[in-house]
């Protein structure tokens, strides 16, 4: 059996009857990475000795009697998540050679609990992207078909799962960049309830929706790494003090009686055939799982997207302001004369296209003469559409949507349109911006217009705050009747 | 709208950002597109409405005004990424004229 394609919940079994070590684990991903990552380039930075190093001790730790479901488990981290020893770049010549101090609460915690740091996963340059086109350093490729992106910003690691390069990845999700990969490349991701997990030691893109994101191959895998990163953290004044769930005990309660919104808006003209029948498809398993589907209208849903691409371009202009050439990063040291220019030329080198497009976006925006007209009131927008989905989540128990309108496209399609890459995000947004839990599961396939490859599709389920216990049960449950988590990509 | 060059070297300026005559031709007619499209938020009314500025609900979340130590491998490490370091000092260019 090739160790590399276990599931947590499988190989942890195996570590805790000891028929296999987490050295055994390790080798097994970091050979898988070495046989396929050349085709999909998820990695940016491979750290074998260390993983090495981490799984000894993690078998140490489980022969001196310990057990731990993530005990002896590798990962992959998203590059915008700080690792202490391990170099973190956002896939941002400005920090090509940076190796943060200290590790992310998220890191630190998984790491104390014993999962194993492969390496680090390729990202669009400080996560601003749904492609991983706008790295620094290349674009991963969609392990379904090579020619196509593995969706972003996090598609490095969701390309890592779905190839079996590891066990399970973090990624981040700010408007969709966790949920929307893992529906292009057809495994399971979440995005948590804003504040429900840390997130010191995340790079900061649009501090009020980022959030840390989690990629697994099942839905219960998932359930299983959020256990070990929720919770309050000193560092982050954002998190919040509610109890921390056992988020794996409900997951099998049945889903009789459970209704699920539809909301109308994100039903549009526009989406895919092949879309449309995998979420028709999976609305008749769910109704045989004893669901109960109700009609929900979010009329506001149209404005989530110009919101967000004002509030998360002014955001980034403030956050990205600490690359300044001073402190750490890329400085440009020739021809600067004063520190003006210290600071715009190595701004001006270090950032690449799409994060000084989005610099300037923000900057407009809270410009002197232009901050009512924009910023503050896409922040009133934003209260009308959070009220909007808070009201309709209280007559139903979660809402069920498309991940995207389409399946995976090709590299390159878009890169020159930003605002059409913008409006990728389209179902991904508004439960952004109103901080709500959103899972995104494996449901079908599809043909693209431009292929013959079917490839991956996604549903989404939209949950009340903080109740990501809803949303893991259903997908889950929805998980058990259907077989597309099984389903691998030939490489 | 449409944003002149004088309007978008003026806003590279504000955030710092040295641009080529290349980028700044094109962020122009880029960002006049995308703030075309942002102005479909005239339509909505908010009158009486309070800004969302987070989701959280948390009120002053505080802590102690206390020095937490960091260990001497951590404040190496951080100093280490700075271009220009004198002992414990970063060296910038001359900040007033």
């Amino acid at each position: 059996m090739e160790l590399n394609t276990l599931t947590i919940k499988q190989a942890g079994q195996m570590l805790a009857k000891k028929e296999i070590s987490s050295v055994d684990l390790t080798k097994a991903c970091l050979a898988r990475i070495k046989e396929v990552d050349g085709k999909i380039k998820a990695c940016l930075t491979v750290c074998e000795n260390e993983a090495l190093t981490q799984a000894k001790t993690a078998d140490a730790r489980r022969s001196k009697g310990e057990q731990g479901e993530l005990l002896g488990i590798p990962m992959l981290v998203k590059d915008v998540i700080m690792t202490k020893e391990v170099r973190t770049t956002a896939a941002s010549r400005i920090l090509d050679n940076y190796t943060a101090p200290y590790d992310a609460t998220v890191v630190r915690r998984l790491k104390a609990a014993g999962a194993v740091l492969l390496g680090k996963t390729n990202t669009d340059e400080f996560a601003h992207g749904s492609s991983t086109e706008n790295s620094a350093y290349w674009t991963s490729r969609n392990p379904w078909d090579l020619t196509r992106v593995p969706g972003g910003s996090s598609g490095g690691s969701a390309a890592g799962v779905a190839a079996d390069m590891s066990i399970f990845a973090l990624g981040t999700d700010t408007g969709g960049s966790t949920r929307y990969p893992a529906a292009f490349c057809g495994i399971v991701g979440l995005k948590q309830t804003y504040g429900r997990s840390s997130r010191f030691g995340l790079m900061a893109m649009t501090s009020s929706t980022d959030v840390p994101g989690i990629f697994g191959k099942t839905v219960a895998d998932v359930a299983l790494v959020l256990n070990k990163m929720a919770g309050v953290d000193k560092n982050d004044a954002t998190t919040v003090n509610d109890l921390v769930p056992d988020y794996g005990k409900e997951l099998s309660k049945s889903l009789k009686g459970l209704t699920i919104g539809l909301p109308a808006e994100y039903f549009i003209k526009g989406i895919h055939q092949g879309v449309i029948k995998a979420i028709n498809q999976a609305m008749e398993t769910f109704k045989n799982l004893g669901v109960k589907f109700k009609p929900v209208s979010l009329p506001l849903t149209k404005y989530a997207l110009p919101v967000y691409y004002i509030i998360c371009p002014a955001e980034i202009s403030s956050n990205l302001a600490r690359f300044d050439g001073i402190g750490y990063g890329f400085s440009e040291q020739n021809g600067v004369k004063n520190l003006y220019e210290t600071y715009a030329k190595s701004r001006g080198k270090g950032f690449g296209l799409e994060a000084k497009r989005r610099i300037m976006l923000g900057t407009y925006a809270l410009s002197a003469g232009y901050y009512d007209a924009y910023y503050l009131k896409a922040q009133k927008v934003r209260s009308k559409l959070r009220q909007e989905m808070y009201q309709a989540l209280e007559e139903v128990d979660c809402l069920l949507t498309p991940t995207a309108p389409h399946p995976a496209f090709k590299i390159g399609q878009q890169v020159d349109d930003p605002l059409k890459m913008y409006l990728e995000d389209i179902f991904m947004v508004a439960p952004s911006l109103a901080g709500l839990p959103g899972l995104s599961v494996p449901c079908g396939f599809a043909v693209p217009d431009d292929g013959e490859t079917p490839l991956p599709v996604g549903l989404q389920l939209i949950g009340k705050r903080l109740d990501e216990t809803t949303i893991l049960r259903v997908g889950h449950q929805y998980e058990q009747a259907t077989e597309w988590h099984k389903q691998k990509a030939k490489i | 709208m449409q944003l002149s060059k004088n309007e978008i070297q003026h806003i590279a300026k504000l955030a710092r950002l040295e641009l080529t005559d290349v980028e700044l031709e094109k962020y122009g007619a880029q960002l006049s597109a995308v703030l075309n499209y942002i102005d479909q938020l005239k339509e909505v009314e908010v009158q009486g409405v309070e800004p969302t500025a987070q989701v959280t609900g948390l009120e002053n979340v505080l802590r102690e005004d206390v020095v937490r130590g960091w260990d001497k491998a951590e404040i190496e490490e951080a100093l280490n990424g700075a271009p220009e370091r004198e002992g414990r000092f970063i060296k910038v260019k001359r900040v007033i004229e």
